[in-house]
């Protein structure tokens, strides 16, 4: 294949993308499922040479590593210890209420085990980048129920941490001994760095903080990518290094290195979800559609349920709690990657998650505009309720 | 005195906000990158945000001066020089005096200062000439005289720093 050819089939995609993200800016919602559709479309209408489609996919690893490393970049140790202490009820009242549907859903479908403990994280995993988004769109950082939403979604990405290692060393498969010691294995090896990181993460930070923005990119790009591959090699799971390697900077270099690795990630991350979509085949989504549209209207009520709780707890009135409720439903970036691992299992998980995802963080937002016009009505059915 | 609450916000900052004498919550968030935001609450929804206003470093800088971040500055330029040498000033009494509650004469305001204290502004209503054993309490407005330097040691020390 000639150079042209190449830069033309990988620009093209690009541009599509570029499209697909204007459009979905004048519609005020999110990009991300948009993204997805727009995979779907390219899967169906052009062939990709070799080439491209082998750049989209090692494109799209590095938007999964980016994505992990940016989240684990986002919070600071602190943030994640205190979080643990102060909302541990939320945090098991969302994992029961949200891994359960999905687990048991892929049960029902006839998924092999793995493949439903998979489906679970599908449906466990808020998207952090969707809430956090329509929490700066909205203007409601500084409402009373913002703090329970965010804490949730910190949650569940530590929990995350925790989960990916563990499916990771079931996946690699063998006898019952061999996944045993594996997974001992993956989790010894990322509760060493998980401590590690917490430790000596200001250490690395210090040594990282070069004065050139230059250099600073290059050693943190080379950095994740390099633990990424170590701990892809342990099974510990690519993602999830680069996610360490997020938590241990701090401080000064990781305010200078959001703003630089940020385009990066935009741009790889929109090549991730172009890549998932490529790969569904879309004779497989009216098979699924039934399926992902009963789990949708679930798991948005469990996750609605969840931030209602929870929004309770910490005193906001009903406006607020239909507002946490509403931010928590939609699935994003996570899920995708989540099922994007199982993809061989069950080959019904891929189209099954990207349908799931594309309702859920399109119905999420547009519910939480409108906490004004629906919370009053809710408030009534309660007060009825209550008077039986 | 105003009750400050401070919350994290992870991923985002900080969040410092207080339910305002006026029926609404105020508050600021402090964005990571130095950003302030100012927001208020609506008086239907008060979980919401009615309004907020993004800030940069130094426009925020520039409003705390403006609400009166920096009283002692503040005081130097709003003396009215009434007489040549002789300045006046209104102190009010916040939460963190050590006079709350203590007769005037404690504050041994003449002896330590040189200036004296003309009246008490308490709830609008001006008491005049107040003697030593005058109680003071936190929310009144001290009218202090004496020369310039004197008024601004006369602030610091009913402020609870002289």
């Amino acid at each position: 294949m000639s150079l042209g050819q190449l830069l033309l089939e990988i620009g093209a995609v690009i541009l599509v993308l570029a499209f697909v993200g204007r459009a979905a800016g004048r519609l005020g919602i999110t990009p991300i499922p948009l993204y997805l559709l727009a995979g779907i479309a390219l899967g169906a209408v052009v062939r990709l040479g070799d080439e491209p489609g082998e750049f989209i996919h090692i494109g799209a690893e590095i938007g999964a590593v980016l994505l992990l490393f940016t989240l684990g970049l986002e919070y600071t140790s602190r943030e994640l210890r205190d979080n643990l202490a102060a909302n541990r009820q939320v945090g098991l009242l969302d994992l029961a209420l949200n891994f359960t549907p999905g687990l048991v859903a892929g049960l029902l479908l006839g998924f092999p085990p793995l493949a439903a403990v998979l489906l679970g994280g599908v449906t466990y995993l808020s998207s952090s980048g969707i809430a956090s988004k329509v929490l700066n769109d909205l203007g409601r950082l500084g409402n009373r129920e913002t703090p329970i939403i965010l804490a949730v979604c910190v949650l569940e990405d530590v929990a995350m941490a925790v989960y990916l290692p563990v499916v990771a060393a079931l996946l690699i498969g063998g006898t019952l001994a061999a996944v045993g010691v594996n997974l001992v294995v993956a989790l010894a090896a990322f509760g060493l760095a998980f401590f590690l990181a917490l430790r000596y993460g200001h250490v690395l930070s210090r040594v990282l903080n070069v004065q050139s923005s230059e250099a600073l990119l290059l050693s943190v790009f080379g950095l994740v990518l390099v633990v990424a591959g170590a701990a892809d090699l342990l099974k510990v799971s690519a993602a999830i290094g680069a996610f360490l390697v997020g938590i241990a900077l701090s401080g000064e270099v990781a305010d200078r290195t959001r703003p630089l690795i940020e385009p990066l990630r935009d741009l790889f991350a929109a090549v991730f979800f172009v890549f998932f979509g490529l790969q569904l085949d879309l004779g497989t989504v009216p098979g699924v559609l039934l399926p992902a549209v009963l789990l949708a209207v679930l798991t948005s009520l469990t996750k609605f349920v969840t931030g209602w709780w929870g929004a309770a707890r910490a005193g906001v009135q009903t406006r607020g709690r239909f507002r946490a409720g509403a931010t928590l439903i939609p699935r994003g970036e996570f899920s995708i990657l989540i099922a994007g691992l199982g993809l061989s299992l069950a080959p019904t998980l891929g189209p099954l998650a990207a349908v799931y995802v594309l309702l859920t963080a399109i119905l999420g937002p547009i519910l939480a505009r409108f906490d004004g016009q629906v919370a009053p009505l809710l408030d009534r059915r309660l007060r009825e309720a209550r008077a039986g | 005195m105003v009750k400050l609450e401070e919350t994290h916000l992870p991923g985002v900052g900080v969040r410092h906000d207080f339910d305002g004498r006026f029926g609404k919550r105020v508050g600021v968030i402090t964005h990571r990158d130095g950003r302030r935001e100012i927001f208020v609450a609506r008086r239907d929804d008060p979980d919401a945000c009615a309004q907020s206003i993004v800030l940069s470093d130094e426009e925020a800088e520039a409003v705390a001066d403006l609400l009166g971040g920096s009283t002692i500055t503040r005081h130097m330029n709003t003396l009215t020089q009434d007489i040549e040498g002789l300045a006046m000033d209104w102190v009010p009494l916040a939460a963190g005096t050590p006079y709350a509650g203590q007769p005037l004469g404690d504050t041994k305001m003449r002896t330590r200062t040189g200036t004296s204290i003309v009246a008490i502004m308490r709830d609008g209503q001006a008491i005049a000439a107040p003697g030593p054993e005058f109680p003071l309490k936190v929310g009144d407005t001290v009218v202090v005289v004496g020369t310039p330097g004197g008024v601004v040691r006369a602030a610091r020390l009913l402020g609870g720093e002289g």
